[in-house]
């Protein structure tokens, strides 16, 4: 009774807070957040005092087990339902600014704006889909290479909630038009605060269950997870700091100017690239790749030559964001040197991933969960490639500005971690639930199909775009003079930002249908089917490709 | 204890993992950040540059909050097409004053390092509030909200004090006269007092042909007007006449 | 000499050499002789329990 007691008050002093920030606020957005938190405060009093127990409500809603278990999944399972309701947002978001570009009828302003949807759909797939994944499958993880349970069980809500705060916070931000302008950092001061309160507990728990391990080793999965925890603190800190105009307003100033603040975004905005969306979902595949497969890591070795080799050499590749602009020249080269050798890397991590298949390449036909992991790292294959490629600064002086990158970042984005991230959930999905299988797989395989004939057109369409518009925009005529004008190059682009929407489109149908299953799945259903593929044994065909050579006479 | 020993520590040792992680990470930042504050040939040293107006910061702040990034940079590269296209490539003293940079990632409409000048204000204004009656193929959307806005910056001395806290150099009386420098601005039948000294190359005017207000729009257009003006880069002449005389 | 001359200098030699080093060594470390049992060791732990308390 004591400890309702004291909750309540806490929640009636957050409220009052709240409250006199409302009053107070300098700005409308600030006041709007501070609504937000209030609404919650007054929420929870509410439950408090009415002993209305709305988790087990909804865990009651979305079927979750509550019998006691080895492990503590419960804040997996919320932050899988987390991943695909975000993931959902945020392709949604996605595809409906590529129609905006497309036809621009399509903005309605001020809130639905191009550019202020934008960093909304950004943030929704980096950081709430891909950030409640990388949370779920870490605690999920964690536990079962440490055999151990979840350090802080509570501090462990507490980090699944307060993410999804923050998200709230971030993405209505967006929309009323409250940005830092940094990309893949837009939320303003008070958000970031939140954000480090929440990250550091995020890694007390994380560390914490290291700690509590009984297995002697640390998996290689949690070095990634740990570097990535680690690194994107510091990262978020320092590109973060910033000077607010007033305590009760939504605006601050970077405390960094022109080039070395660019420098300083960009060192960030790499390596969000590199940490959170490669280290993180790396240390996804090095855990469920094996796991699924049924089949130990091809090489461990390779995989800790891997871990160190990423880590010391990503951090550099920031400045080749910055090619060839007022950022020092000595500055700009280090940057590609690390990029161009960061490809090494990161192929002996699409290798290692690949061959733990070795000698269970069946699988690939057969099981499409496999299917979906390695079509991943072929895509991280490819991503890492043309990555390295886009860093030379000559391939860069066409590349830069146009929409070539905006293909490459979602032929990684989509390709690597969209595909992982669907195939780690569909893994987690009937363990967390207890089911005996997803409700089909042959939706997880049209799923597949969708999504990969959807980055096709994502990645191809943007690469035309692209280069089309590099070229046309450096197009001189044989009199001299610049041929195009700007909007001549944009209005060519016209069928490929169509197709992109189409693509884009398609990946969404994916999702939906994922969705579909998914939610079929927590209702205990199986969906009667015929199995995959159940290949006939046939003698004849059961030989050698190659035909075998003719018996040499013995001389 | 030998190296052998050391080295199962930290495989088995999460703190020392994790430090040793950050130390490597650590690195790479501070060797490629650290020295652009040192060096002093980072930003050459060019004259003309001045902190914003508050009238100008408040229009900055509006391009910020509307996104406008996310299509437009603000970096004109040195090569041959850009510099013809758009003007001299940009130097680093530039965006000296620039809290956050404003270079951008991506050109889905042009550059706007130079746009200062080049338009009239009356094309500006009808741009930003039916872009495609201007430029029929532009896809940028409409922003005829700002014109019906009344311009709130909050409060302009807090906005300037804030920027001098992180290194701007707006004197006492800058921050000061701040409101009063904002309204004078964009009303030239005000008396804008010693503006133009303290903010040389400053435009006074009424930016949005609305003079009953002093909206959103009058803020926007006044920045998008000073963009790229401040700085005399010696070819800037020869510039304007090439792109006259092709009629960009 | 300016600080900065000094520590460019530092960073350039002994920093670089301590660097590449330090790298090498965390790379050659799972060769050792000896490795081979932990290596296989800490890739098969994930495979440990049957049902990972599901």
């Amino acid at each position: 009774m004591e400890a309702a007691l004291g909750r309540a008050g806490l929640w009636f002093l957050i409220l009052f807070l709240a409250i006199l920030a409302i009053i107070g606020a300098k700005d409308a957005a600030f006041a709007a957040h501070a609504t937000i938190i209030a609404l919650a405060a007054f929420v929870m009093i509410w439950v408090t005092a009415a002993r209305y127990d709305p988790l087990a409500r909804a865990q009651g809603m979305f079927h979750m087990p509550t019998d006691p278990s080895r492990y503590d999944d419960d804040p997996v399972r919320w932050g899988v339902i987390a991943t695909m309701f975000w993931g959902m947002v945020g392709m949604l978001a996605g595809v409906f600014i590529a129609l905006q570009l497309a036809y621009p009828a399509l903005n309605f302003e001020p809130y639905l704006n191009f550019g202020r949807v934008r960093p909304l759909h950004t943030s929704a797939v980096i950081f709430a889909f891909g950030g409640n994944a990388l949370i779920a499958t870490s605690f999920y993880v964690v536990q079962r290479t440490c055999r151990a349970r979840l350090a802080f069980p509570s501090l462990a809500r507490f980090v699944f909630w307060g993410y999804q705060l923050f998200i709230v916070l971030a993405a209505s931000g967006y929309l009323l038009g409250v940005t830092q302008s940094r990309e893949y950092a837009e939320p303003e001061w008070y958000v970031d605060i939140w954000l480090t309160i929440v990250w550091v507990s995020y890694g007390a728990v994380f560390i914490g269950t290291i700690i509590r391990r009984h297995e002697p080793h640390i998996y290689v999965a949690n070095w990634f997870y740990l570097a990535f925890i680690i690194t994107v603190a510091m990262l978020h800190l320092v590109n973060n700091l910033a000077m607010p105009v007033s305590l009760l307003g939504s605006r601050s100033y970077s405390a960094f100017a022109g080039v070395q603040d660019a420098l300083t975004q960009w060192w960030y905005g790499h390596n969000a690239v590199g940490f959170f969306l490669t280290a993180g979902f790396l240390a996804m595949m090095y855990y469920f790749v094996p796991k699924q497969a049924e089949r130990p890591i091809y090489s461990y070795r390779l995989s800790i030559i891997h871990f160190w080799s990423l880590i010391f050499l990503y951090i550099w590749a920031g400045p080749h964001h910055l090619h060839y602009t007022a950022l020092p020249d000595w500055a700009q080269t280090l940057g590609m040197v690390f990029s161009v050798m960061l490809w090494m890397p990161s192929w002996g991590g699409m290798i290692n991933g690949l061959m733990t298949l070795n000698g269970a390449w069946d699988k690939v036909r057969t099981d499409p969960i496999i299917r979906m992991m390695v079509m991943a790292l072929a895509f991280y294959g490819m991503s890492t490639f043309e990555g390295p490629v886009l860093s030379i600064k000559a391939v860069n002086s066409l590349s830069h500005y146009t929409d070539w990158t905006i293909g490459h970042v979602h032929s990684g984005a989509l390709g690597w971690n969209g595909l992982i991230t669907f195939a780690c959930v569909y893994y987690l999905v009937p363990r967390l639930w207890k089911r005996e299988r997803m409700f089909s797989l042959r939706m997880i395989n049209w799923h597949f199909w969708l999504a990969t004939i959807g980055i096709v057109f994502y990645a191809a369409s943007m690469w035309v775009a692209g280069i089309t518009q590099g070229l046309m925009w450096r197009e001189y005529g044989p009199d001299g003079y610049l041929v195009n004008s700007f909007v001549d190059t944009v209005a060519a682009l016209h069928p490929m930002f169509i197709m992109r929407a189409f693509g884009g489109g398609l990946y969404l149908l994916g999702g939906a249908i994922m969705t579909y299953n998914i939610w079929m799945t927590l209702k205990g259903r199986i969906r009667e089917e015929a199995p995959m593929s159940q290949p006939e044994y046939d003698p004849v065909k059961d030989r050698p490709i190659i035909a075998t050579p003719a018996q040499v006479p013995a001389e | 204890m030998s190296l052998t020993q050391q080295h199962k520590k930290l495989e088995r040792n999460v703190t020392l993992l994790g430090v040793g992680a950050f130390v490597a990470v650590a690195i790479g930042g501070i060797v490629e950040i650290a020295p652009l504050f040192w060096i002093e040939n980072t930003i050459e040293k060019v004259d003309g540059m001045r902190p914003y107006t508050p009238l100008e910061q408040a229009g900055r702040d509006i391009y910020i909050r509307e996104g406008c990034y996310t299509c437009h940079s603000q970096m004109i590269r040195p090569f041959r097409d850009e510099v013809e296209r758009y003007g001299h490539y940009s130097l680093a003293a530039e965006s000296m004053y620039d809290h956050p940079f404003q270079w951008g990632s991506k050109r889905t409409g042009p550059d706007l390092a130079r746009v200062g000048g080049r338009y009239s204000d009356e094309w500006h204004v009808q741009h930003l509030k039916n872009p495609q009656s201007v430029v029929p193929q532009s896809v940028m959307p409409s922003y005829s909200f700002l014109a019906e806005t009344t311009l709130k910056a909050g409060d302009p001395a807090a906005t300037l004090r804030a920027l001098q806290r992180v290194g701007v150099p707006y004197s006492e009386k800058d921050i000061e006269q701040a409101p009063a420098d904002m309204l004078a601005q964009a009303d030239p039948e005000k008396d804008a007092g010693d503006l133009l000294q303290r903010y040389p190359k400053s435009q006074i005017r009424d930016f949005d042909g609305n003079p009953s207000r002093l909206s959103e729009m009058d803020a926007l257009v006044a920045y998008l007007q000073m963009l790229g003006t401040l700085v005399d880069v010696n070819s800037a002449a020869a510039q304007e006449a090439l792109a006259e005389e092709k009629g960009r | 000499m300016s600080t900065y001359d000094t520590l460019r200098h530092f960073a350039d030699s002994w920093a670089l050499i301590m660097m590449v080093g330090t790298f090498l060594t965390f790379c050659l470390w799972p060769f050792r002789p000896g490795a081979r049992k932990r290596n296989r060791d800490a890739a098969t732990l994930i495979f440990k329990d049957q049902n990972d308390g599901e």
